[in-house]
């Protein structure tokens, strides 16, 4: 019988424990290329407002929309805007609209573990579109070469290393890829995840950078934070005014900007490949998804209020780990759109 | 090797020496399997282990630093959970088989528990989803439990019941004429006997879910922060050993280490007591 | 009812016909009741897994019908959904676990169950016993910190300069991949086939062993070719039990499988399994058909253990009653 009792006290205990931590508990989930600004945000903003933890779950954009869209989670995450059939079946699913919010900018750099080489590679959208289609599988084809002129390349072969998960990193870098090869349309497509022609799978942001860490001659793509935490190579690309340029604030809020004045209505737009000779071509917004109408009235007003934060003083945070602020124009427009969510 | 030896019976021999001592090796490499393991965790995992492990909430990505307290607790939980949904289930379940169970009965639910047994966890993940997340609009605790609890139902169910068998036809039937009935006997005399093997078989079944990750991955979910009550995602450790062992950050290979040599050793001392259970309980019935 | 037919079990309540109110109030209908609920609700979980797999992936299996199963594009955008792949993969993967693992379970359960003396025996199979309790999610820890890289720096570059010409060992040495997923595999099931075949080597009649013996043979002879196939069906039954487990293993695949659908020669080729895909898409499906075709993949997987599951069953069931019979 002792140990029964033992039993049931530690329960006990192990009850007392759960229900001491009452604090008002949000649940997300949803994209990896944003999770070191947002892991950084809502730790800084459980540490101003003790009562409320947001919980974000860095699970990829493809589960970010359908972990919101079945309301497993109180809002989602995504790099790449929902489709119009998405939209439809979330407000077929939830009786009520999702609303975008972008939060910051970032880039997908190509990173690359080539043993010997430290230099910074320039990739054309042909050679990258080459790559990850798999018609170039040498490190020295001249397509490569050519835009490398100073670089010895090796004649070894190139591991292509991708998302294996539904990614909003993915969806940047596959509408990147359609934009500059009709190859690529016709054969690939845009999409959270797509059939890759070669390559491996790692799972996530984090996944594809470890591959790519601990693997020679590997390249893949990952958001710009990634490689600078972790210390990566990354290229310059070809932008559409025929100019390298590296990933950086400056290029990404040069792609940025033009998008600021034509944002449509519900925040959804791509700036891949956007115009100006400072512009990162591979650049892009990456969105919360907050359904418009929450039940929980705590829940809503613990959500807007960290939406208000997030557009304000959380800003400030964006650029110290490698992504943009917003345009203000865009900010603006946001927090009017924040009475929309009842 | 005497000279009278044919070369016949000569190679004879030594093939069969050879092949015995090849079979020797076959159990050497299984055997240090177990130690390789154990020595990469104790060297990795013990270099990472702190105060900080136990005690703190995970730091965010990228910053060195933090702890994995909330999954640690997460796991008690989850664990503590899956034996009240599994153990009981299993307990009854073996008993209605072990004593009242018919042929017909007695064989669909012992194939259903054989059923259970051989479901890839994955599969179990799946149902745990459909029935527990996907309606109540939450990752949960109990969600999470509930798989696992599941995965715990045929070891028990099916240790119980041979447990039960082998407890001698004379303890019943003493019981039996004694005046008790049936239900009383196998209260006050047939389960007190199977008692210890019941307890190791739970133990068990405990250490296979204690390291399970497929099925938390969407019913658990995971969680930053600690995990109020039963319906609210929740860390648990071999979810953050995957999170963080496939990450590219340092300090996060480090915690998965550390959390990998949690996990081992936990598994490992369960299997161990349930054994010494078993074992004392042998012993008790020699003397 | 099932209640009487045994006799001696049923000693308490075989005081001849009563009504179901005295039985009632006599307890033992009551624990036999409630002890059957339970019962039933095994059987009830068992087959709500077996309906919920098969209800929700209707529009997978109403869209692709049986060319689900043997075509292998896997695209989410274009929403085509074909399974090959990953029961390529899963297969693979398992076929090169069975084949390193067999040879050195069955050598290493000879040893246990025929050589080895009784105490070093009990410690080695103890020792096995808690080899086959490290979770699955360790195994890929390891794998992914310590074979990968070996495979990766020495082990691929090795076996492609000795055996480079066959085709199963060419292509970049990426370190993952289908070799390196079956190794990590062979080494779970390891314990699984040497405590099994162990079991059923023990089994056999000691005198099958001392009449080879008396007739002049090796002890190796004895045991390879009188021991052995004596207790072959229950050794195949513990392969397949191996494979059951083999199959729908997840985590330490996933985290060195190189999660690509693709079928390919080599096994230094980054692959996929079914357990895998689940895992890594089942969270993220974005369409309704994308997560049926995800659920018909568990559906397969369920049914592949189960065949083999069931097979296994049969064949250890089998050796065991021929070693009762030849004893009795």
């Amino acid at each position: 019988m002792k140990r029964f009792t033992g039993f049931a006290l530690a329960l006990l205990a192990l009850g007392a424990i759960a229900l001491a931590q009452n604090a008002l508990l949000i649940n997300g989930a949803g994209a990896t290329f944003p999770y070191p600004a947002y892991s950084k945000w809502f730790d800084v903003y459980h540490k101003q407002k003790p009562a409320i933890q947001i919980n974000y779950q860095s699970v990829g954009s493809g589960a970010g929309i359908r972990q919101v869209t079945e309301g497993t989670v109180d809002f989602g995450a995504s790099d790449g805007p929902m489709t119009d059939e998405q939209l439809k079946a979330f407000t077929a699913k939830r009786g009520t609209e999702i609303l975008h919010f972008p939060t910051v900018l970032g880039a997908d750099v190509p990173t690359y573990n080539i043993p010997g080489v430290s230099a910074e590679l320039n990739f054309t959208p042909d050679a990258l579109a080459g790559i990850f289609l798999g018609s170039i599988t040498k490190w020295n084809d001249p397509a490569i070469a050519s835009a490398n002129k100073d670089v010895n390349l090796p004649a070894a072969d190139i591991l292509v290393v991708h998302r294996s998960d539904g990614s909003g990193t993915t969806y940047i870098w596959t509408d990147y890829l359609s934009k500059v090869s009709d190859t690529w349309k016709t054969k690939v497509g845009t999409g959270t995840s797509v059939n890759w022609p070669v390559g491996l799978g790692g799972k996530g942001n984090e996944g594809v950078a470890g591959l790519v860490k601990q693997t020679p001659y590997a390249i893949g793509y990952v958001e710009l934070i990634y490689a600078i935490q972790n210390k990566m190579p990354y290229g310059k690309i070809k932008n559409s005014s025929g100019v390298f340029v590296k990933a950086d604030l400056a290029g990404v809020s040069a792609a940025a900007a033009g998008a600021a004045k034509t944002m449509p209505e519900d925040f959804r737009v791509s700036i891949t490949n956007a115009p100006g000779k400072t512009a990162y071509p591979v650049s892009s917004f990456t969105w919360l998804l907050i359904p418009a109408r929450i039940q929980d009235a705590a829940k809503r007003d613990a959500i807007k209020g960290f939406l208000h934060w997030m557009l304000t003083d959380g800003q400030n945070y964006a650029e110290g780990l490698a992504y943009a602020k917003l345009p203000k124009e865009v900010v603006a427009r946001e927090l009017k759109a924040l009475s929309k969510i009842q | 090797m005497t000279a009278r030896m044919t070369p016949r019976v000569l190679w004879r021999k030594s093939l069969s020496a050879v092949m015995l001592s090849l079979t020797g090796v076959c159990a050497v490499v299984a055997v240090s399997v177990l130690f390789l393991i154990l020595g990469y965790l104790v060297i990795h995992g013990g270099r990472s282990v702190n105060w900080d492990f136990f005690t703190k909430l995970p730091a965010p990505v990228g910053e060195l630093g933090g702890g994995m307290a909330n999954a640690i607790l997460g796991s008690a939980k989850l664990l503590a959970l899956a034996s009240l949904i599994g153990v009981p289930i299993g307990l009854f379940g073996g008993i209605y088989l072990a004593e009242f169970g018919g042929h017909g009965a007695g064989f669909v639910v012992r194939y259903a528990a054989d059923l259970l047994n051989g479901t890839p966890s994955i599969v179990i993940g799946i149902f745990a989803y459909a029935l527990l997340v996907l309606p109540f609009k939450h990752f949960s605790t109990f969600s999470g439990a509930f798989a696992l609890g599941i995965m715990m139902i045929p070891i028990t169910l099916r240790s119980t019941e041979e447990f039960l068998r082998a407890v001698p036809l004379a303890l019943r039937e003493g019981a039996l004429a004694l005046g008790a009935n049936k239900s009383r006997a196998i209260l006050t005399v047939v389960l007190p006997a199977a008692y210890r093997g019941i307890l190791t078989a739970v133990l068990l079944a405990l250490a296979r879910v204690a390291g399970e990750t497929a099925p938390l991955l969407f019913t658990a979910f995971s969680n930053r922060f600690w995990s109020p009550g039963w319906n609210q995602p929740t860390a648990s450790l071999p979810v953050m050993i995957y999170t963080y062992a496939v990450s590219p950050y340092d300090d996060w290979h480090r915690q998965a280490w550390a959390a990998g040599l949690l996990l081992l050793g936990l598994v490992l001392v369960i299997n161990l007591v349930a054994r010494v259970v078993l074992l004392r309980g042998a012993a008790a019935r020699r003397s | 009812m099932p209640e009487n037919n045994n006799p001696v079990r049923g000693a308490g309540s075989s005081s001849g016909p009563r009504s179901l109110f005295s039985r009632l109030r006599q307890g033992d209908e009551i624990a036999r009741l409630i002890t059957l609920l339970f019962a039933a609700s095994v059987v009830l979980i068992a087959l709500a897994i077996v309906y919920q797999l098969w209800a929700d992936s209707a529009l997978s299996r109403h869209r692709f019908g049986l060319h689900f199963l043997v075509t292998s594009v896997w695209d989410p955008v274009f929403e085509q959904f074909g399974a090959l792949p990953f029961i390529y993969g899963t297969l693979l993967t398992s076929a090169v676990a069975l084949l390193l693992a067999v040879p050195l379970g069955i050598g290493a359960a000879i040893f246990l169950a025929e050589l080895a003396p009784q105490r070093i025996s009990a410690v080695c199979t103890f020792f096995i016993e808690l080899l086959a309790a490290v979770p699955s999610v360790i195994y890929g820890l390891l794998g992914v910190f310590v074979l990968v890289p070996l495979m990766r720096q020495d082990v691929q570059p090795f076996l492609k300069s000795t055996l480079g010409f066959l085709p199963l060992f060419t292509g970049p040495a990426y370190g993952v991949g289908f070799l390196t997923a079956g190794i990590v595999l062979a080494l779970m099931i390891l314990p699984f086939i040497i405590s099994v075949s162990r079991e059923v080597l023990l089994s056999v009649p000691r005198d099958q062993r001392e009449a080879a013996l008396a007739l002049g043979s090796t002890r190796w002879e004895s045991t390879w070719k009188v021991v052995v196939p004596f207790a072959r069906t229950g050794i195949f039954g513990s392969i397949f039990l191996a494979l059951a487990r083999a199959l729908g293993e997840t985590m330490a695949v996933t985290m060195v499988i190189g999660n690509t659908p693709q079928i390919a020669a080599s096994l230094f080729a980054p692959g996929y399994t079914i357990a895998a895909v689940i895992a890594n898409e089942f969270t993220e499906a974005t369409s309704d058909l994308y997560l049926h075709a995800l659920i018909e993949l568990g559906l397969v997987l369920f049914l592949l253990t189960f065949i083999l599951n069931g097979l296994a069953r049969l064949l250890i069931l089998l050796t065991e009653r021929k070693g009762a019979e030849v004893r009795a």
